[in-house]
Parts: C-alpha cells; structure tokens; sequence
C-alpha cells in the first residue's frame, strides 16, 4: 500500500493552549480512502483537539496535513467542509427549530431558476437521501420533533451528503441504542465501500472491534502507535491507552480492599430515621459509619441524588429525624452542612462542579473559605500549599497550581474537587457519579482514592450508576427505587445480581 | 401522524384571530367604526412602526436584540430636517440618511459579533449615540417644507369598494414603502440563503457554524437591516409629521420589540416572522384607536398592551411545554 496515495496524512501535528498547556505534541495520523479508522485515547490524550485541527476548528501550532497528496489547511469548518472533511459530532449539531429537510440542506439549499430556495426540491431530495438510510421522517416537521438517536442520524446523512471523501464520527454512539447503533454500522460500512475513510472517535472498544479496521491511540498528547484491529488483543490496547499495565492497576486497588476488609469500620456517623423531604425521596432509613465507603444505588431518578441533597442542606428534612454525630441536627443550608464536616461532590461537574475561569489553586480554596466564613480570608500562600499538597496526593496533571481548570481533562478536574472538598477535613463525604466521563486509568484512581480515605476513617457516600464501580469500593450497598429505600446487601451477599434484583423490585 | 401545529402558527392564528375578535369589538360598540378607513389608517398611522418592527424581527430572530432603533428613527428625521433646511435636495439626503442606517448597523453588529459583546449594551450605546447627536444637531423640532417630502405626506390613493360611506378609505403613498418592505421581507426570510442562516443561528449558534454557515456575515447582516429599517422607517415618520425632533419616539423600539412578540416571535431566538411582526403592530394599533373611541387617557393603551403581552407569552410557553410532552408519549408510543 506504501505506493499508493494516503487519502489523508497529518505529520508532526502540535497544537499548544497558553504556553503551559500541550494538547498535541508531533502527533501523526493516516488514513486510507474505504477504511474505518477508529482514533482512541483516554479524556485529555488530544483526540478531540486533533479532530478541531483537522476541521478547522483550532489553529495548529505546527505540522502538516496532506489530503489526497494535496496540502490542505482549513481555517473553518466551512473550508474543510469544501475539501471534503465532513464532521459528526457527538452532540447533535444541527438546529432544532428548522425542519428535517432544511437541516440537511441549509446552506447548499436546492434553487429554483429565480434564485429562490426551493423548498419542494429540498424536500424530496431529502426524503430520497434518509430513505438510503432506511429512515422514513417527515421532512417537513421540525426537527426537535424526533428522538436524539434520529436527529443523530438525520446529521450522518447531512454529513455523508456532503460530497464527502473524510468523514469523522467523533463519539456518535453515546446516545444511541444497540438496534440504531447496527444500523449506523451498516451505514457505516456502505460508506467505506463507496470509498470514504472514515474517523471513528468512541470509548465503546467493542465497537472498536466490530467495525474498525485500524486504531490509532494518543496518549497525553502524544502519538502510541497505529495497529490492525485484528493483531490487537484487547487487554494490550487497554495498556496502551492509559500506558501503565491494567494488570498491575487492577491488583492494586484489589490490595486496598482487602486492606480495608480489615479494618474495622467505627462508630456511626450519620443515621437517618424516616426522613422525607416533599416532593422527593421519603420514609429513608440509612446509617453511615466511620471508615465505610457505603454505596448507593438504584436506577435514574431512584432517589441517590436527592439523599445527598438532604444530607448535604440543600432540600431540607420536612419529616423523620437526621442525626450527625449522634446529635441530632437540622441543616438548613449547605453551609450548615459544611459547618458539621460534610463534603458533596456533585453530579455535574461542568454546571455545579468548576468555575472554569479560575486558577486550580482558587478552585481548591473555595469550600474551605466557605467553612471559615468570608471574613477569614486564606491567604495566598495558604491556598498555594493546599494546592501543591494536592496536586502531589491525587497526582494531578498541571504543570502548576495557576492553571485554568477549564484547561484540564475531566478526570483532572474531577480531582480538583475532590481536593477542594478534602482541604475542609470532611467527616463525611458524599461523591454523586465522581468518574462520570473519565477515563479507565484515573477512574481506578479516583476509586483508589476513596478506598484510601475511608480506611484513615472518612465516612464516604458513593453514588455510582456503574455497578461495577459500587462493588469494587463499597462493603455495603443501599439500593433505592422510587424515592424510597428498597434494600441492602452486605459484605459476601454483594453481587451484580443481587443489586439488581432490588433494582427491579425483587426483594422488599 | 396527525400534523401538529407548530409553536409559530399558532401564536399567529391566535393574533390575527385576537385582531378581527377587537375589530368586530370595536364594531358593535362605535357607530361609524366599522368602516375600511378605521382599517386602512392602522397602516397610514402605523406605517413607520411596522417597517422598524420588521427590521427587528431579524434580530430578533438571530437571538440578539435591538434597543437603538427608536433614536435611529429621530436621528435620521432629524438629520434630514437639518439638511434639508441648508438647501440640499432631498434626493441626496434620503440616500444619506439610509445610509447612515446601514453604518449604524454594520459597527453594532461587527462590535456584537467579533468582540461577544451584548447586543444589549452595545445597542444601548447605540442608542444614547443617536439620541445624542439628535439633540446636538438641534434641541427644538426642525419643520420640514420639502416638496417632495409634502408630496409624500399629503398624496393618497383613494379606495372605494362600494357606494356606503363605511367601503371608503385611503392609503398614504408612504404605506407602499410598508408593503414592499413586508414582501421583501417575507421573501427574504423564506427564500433565500441569509434569510434560513438567520433562523440557524437563532436555533443553535454553534451548530450554524458547524454546519458551515456563515455566522459574522449573517449577524452582522441583521443588525445592518435592523438599522436600514429603522432609518427608513425615520423618513416615512417625516412623511407623517413633516418635522425632525430629537426627542421624538423615545421608547418606541419596546412597541416594535411587543409588536414582534405578539406576532409569535421567540425572544430566546430561532422563531419568527415579518408577518406576525406586521399583525402585531396593528393590534397595538386597534388597541389605540379604540382607546380613543372611548375617550380614556392613551397611556390605557400601554395598560392594554402590558396584560397582552404576559398573555401572549405564557400562552407560548404553555404550548411549548405541551409541545415538549407530546414529543415525549409520541416517544413512548414508538
């Protein structure tokens, strides 16, 4: 194949944010024309940045890129749109208040000999095109009519449509179902035998091994390797794309339970008697110990959220009794909350989590300020040693503790918090969906992390709605349904089925 | 599936059905109000504004909004009262004063645009700009004798659509500029490229660029229209008072910004049209006219439009709530 022309080739591609930050550091990357191409990496390895170079998107440092032999540097989307890089990105972008018809056509609209749109034109053609996709819409309706997974579909058709010969998936399968999922590899694969190349961005490996031909993995910015999927064994590409060996991490953290198997879990932290809170969770009976990480789960909307809202003062206790410590206590507002040691880590990061226009080091100082109470300023140099301590412990990636949070991947921010929350000493601390979006390797150390503290004899809530994540931490699980408690399975008695049957309704 | 009504549509059926319900209102009560010339002076009074309200509708539409547009209007009568008054003919000083317009809207959106600023501040100062010049270039109200100006103001085409005195009317020549505005506007918003882009960006600004659209030039476009309107709606206010005062019109961009609203426009962008803008206005024209059949203090009229307005915008919520549930049992059901 090496005389042939490469469809597309990036060499030696850098891409810097600020002077600290190196989302891409000489990445390189090939694809040739009918092939699926799947790029992976973990959060932050550059994946997303080197998709934003390719389209136009961000400006590149340095580096080259040849399509079909031809230089190629595309200022815009709409530029590299016009050489025949088309882009599908995991969020549906397309706008929800135009028709089906015109958000497949809107700015390459079918006119009439007038020069007007024609809008008849538009929408047979657009109905002959989602047809080829076995997709029967009507066209006309607006958009936001139809479910996520079809408006999904309907931009892989403006997409492909678009005299494509590069067409980047960048995660497209995050809100589809298996059915739609085949369906998008069958288009897929008609596709690559038309002789478009396709870019396949997912975390999904198993749609990796079932569709690809050939996988590139970054890692931190920094090209690993391009392998026939065929020759890849799964655990190697694991290794590969968190660059330690999964073996090892496994048995690590494997060894911090049995660690914390053998401490004894202390006295009672936290015990709530039939609390209620109107409007949602009721009737919860629920102990927290000293040095236990108690898991909670159930299903969306089961209640897990909502009991560390009350437990936390942000919805407050309108029947039942909630002691802490023993005491009987009334949190009225999280700063009650704060005030007695609790910590919560909420579910969304972006929205409730980060203030991405502060430095680390500020974001870490945030709920220890609010515990001192705003007349006690922390000093400078104070917040500088939480952080560099910080930074050290959870092994955070910055080059220094002035960096930008928004600057930093997923799993580094999630850090960041978790910091901001260990700087107040908490008792307690509640962490809702804590690795939500973050990749395997700082998963298994932010759960790492929890094992740790609980066996220094923190209290630690865990909310997960990955169970495999709630057995590796917890020795206890409480399982909610439907705003209520449902059970709760202990010690030997924790297993995937077990938790689930309660989920389902099995046991009262 | 049953075609269901979307949000736009009904908020129109509801306006212009809510217009004929005060017409035929103002009908039974009035003697002589039913008559074509009640009907046919909403457009002779409410000329100026229906043209500024669908400038507006186009920002509107991208999601930003507009407030300078009532000082453009003064500015511009004024500029040309001023003008004209040293002697120079009207055929120059029409040209100039739209496109002063045009100038006014190209900085406010390029500042909007390129440096992300807030429509609202950047229009605000726009605003006290315009306004600010006006009273520079003259505090008292500058007459207008231009011929042309009262060939304009005075010439009329009779209609007669039967022997009854209540089947005559007449329309200002002025109105023809409305009604060209509207159609060119219709067109434009419909047919053509720039007019889809600026329903594109409303809906999702990021996903417009993604698309490949042309965001800068599409924003800033609606912000130069804005302005062109609203400058041309200023030379037919001349047309209608023969006069240029600074102070004039203050506060009349909210009427066109209600105007827009009432005619099913989304504030929050991405929903719209220069009809619904047009049929708006008129209601806030009826509005006034029965105030004045029944002899209470105008400012009724802004009391009126107030509980219209609420009205109008938590009925479209309401809709759009429903619209929202619906989508999900039709999920259900599938």
């Amino acid at each position: 194949m090496s005389g042939q022309t490469k469809l597309l080739t990036m060499k030696g591609i850098s891409k810097s944010f600020g002077k600290a930050v190196i989302a891409l550091d000489n990445v390189q990357f090939e694809l040739e024309a009918g092939e699926i191409h799947a790029l992976l990496g973990e959060n932050g390895a550059g994946k997303s940045t080197l998709i934003k170079v390719l389209t136009g998107v961000e400006e590149r440092d340095e580096g080259e890129v040849l399509l079909e032999g031809k230089k190629i540097h595309p200022k815009s989307t709409n530029e590299a749109q016009q050489v025949g890089i088309s882009t599908v990105y995991q969020e549906v972008n397309l706008c929800p208040n135009l028709s089906v018809a015109e958000n497949i056509y809107i700015g390459r609209a079918p006119k009439t000999k007038m020069g007007a749109i024609d809008w008849a034109a538009m929408s047979r053609d657009a109905a002959k095109l989602l047809e080829k996709f076995d997709l029967k819409l009507d066209v006309n309706k607006r958009l936001d009519n139809y479910s996520v997974a079809i408006q999904q579909m309907v931009a892989i058709a403006r997409a492909s449509d678009i005299k494509a010969k590069v067409l980047i998936l960048d995660e497209p399968t995050s809100s589809l179902s298996k059915v739609e999922v085949d369906k998008l590899f069958e288009i897929m694969r008609r596709l690559k035998a038309e002789g478009m190349g396709i870019i396949f961005v997912t975390h999904f490996l198993d749609q990796v091994y079932e569709v690809t031909d050939r996988i590139t993995v970054l890692r931190n910015g920094n090209y690993v390797g391009t392998y026939k999927t065929s020759d890849l064994p799964r655990m190697e590409l694991v290794s590969k794309m968190i660059g330690k060996d999964y073996a090892v991490l496994n048995q690590s953290l494997k060894e911090g339970q049995a660690e914390k198997e053998g401490t004894k879990t202390g006295d009672e932290l936290v015990s709530m008697k039939g609390v209620s809170h109107q409007g949602s969770i009721s009737g919860m009976d629920l102990t927290i110990s000293k040095g236990e990480v108690l898991g909670l789960s159930g299903l969306l909307g089961s209640g897990r959220s909502e009991t560390a809202r009350v437990l936390f003062g942000i919805d407050q206790v309108t029947d039942g009794e909630l002691c802490i410590g023993g005491e009987k206590v009334h949190l009225k507002h999280p700063i009650d909350a704060i005030r007695k040691d609790i910590a919560f880590c909420p579910e969304n990061r972006k929205t409730e989590g980060i203030i991405g226009d502060l430095s680390i080091r500020d974001n870490m100082a945030l709920a220890l300020q609010a515990k001192k109470g705003l007349f006690k300023k922390i000093s400078k140099k104070e917040a500088q040693k939480i952080a560099d301590e910080y930074i050290e412990k959870l092994e955070i990636k910055t080059p220094d503790a002035d960096q930008l949070i928004k600057n930093l991947s997923g799993g580094n921010q999630q850090k960041v918090i978790l910091a901001r929350w260990l700087a107040t000493n908490p008792q307690l601390l509640m962490l809702d969906e804590p690795t939500r979006g973050i990749d395997i390797g700082t998963k298994a150390e932010i759960q790492k992390i929890v094992i740790d503290l609980a066996a220094q004899g923190m209290a630690v809530l865990f909310i997960s709605s990955e169970l495999d994540e709630e057995l590796r931490c917890c020795r206890r699980i409480v399982v909610l349904k439907d705003m209520e408690k449902a059970g709760e399975v202990v010690g030997d008695n924790i297993s995937e089925g077990a938790v689930m049957q309660i989920m389902a309704g099995g046991e009262k | 599936m049953k075609e269901k009504l979307r949000i736009k549509n009904i908020s129109l059926t509801m306006t212009i059905v809510l217009f004929l319900v005060m017409f035929i209102f103002g009908s039974v009560r009035y003697d002589h109000f039913f008559s074509l010339s009640t009907f046919l002076n909403l457009f002779n009074d409410n000329a100026y504004l229906m043209i500024a309200g669908i400038g507006i509708t186009f920002v509107l539409i991208t999601g930003g909004i507009d407030i300078s547009i009532s000082s453009t209007i003064a500015f511009t009568g004024v500029f040309m009262a001023y003008s004209l008054q040293r002697g120079i003919p009207s055929y120059v000083v029409i040209p100039m004063a739209l496109i002063i317009g045009i100038v006014v809207g190209a900085v406010q959106g390029s500042l909007i645009h390129y440096f992300r600023l807030q429509p609202f501040i950047v229009t605000l100062a726009g605003q006290f700009l315009m306004r600010g010049l006006c009273v520079v270039i003259s505090e008292a109200s500058i007459p207008i004798t231009d011929p042309f100006f009262k060939f304009m103001a005075l010439g009329r085409i009779q209609i007669k659509l039967g022997d009854s005195k209540a089947l005559n009317g007449k329309i200002y020549y002025y109105v023809l500029i409305f009604v060209a505005v509207l159609l060119i506007g219709l067109y434009v918003l419909k047919k053509t490229p720039f007019g889809r882009a600026v329903y594109a960006i409303g809906g999702n600004e990021q996903s417009a660029q993604l698309m490949g659209l042309n965001v800068a030039r599409t924003k800033i476009g609606a912000y130069i229209i804005s302005s062109f309107c609203a400058s041309l709606a200023g030379v037919v206010f001349s047309f209608y008072t023969l006069a240029g005062y600074g102070l004039q019109n203050m506060g009349m961009e909210l009427d066109a910004i209600s105007s827009a609203v009432i005619g099913g426009t989304l504030l929050t962008g991405g929903v719209g049209s220069v009809f619904g803008t047009a049929v708006g206005a008129m209601i806030q024209g009826i509005i006034q006219t029965i105030v004045t059949y029944e002899n209470l203090n105008t400012w009724w009229t802004k009391v009126t439009i107030a509980g219209l307005l609420c009205f109008f915008i938590v009925v479209q919520r309401i809709i759009a709530v429903r619209a929202e549930s619906m989508k999900g049992k039709e999920l259900a059901a599938a």
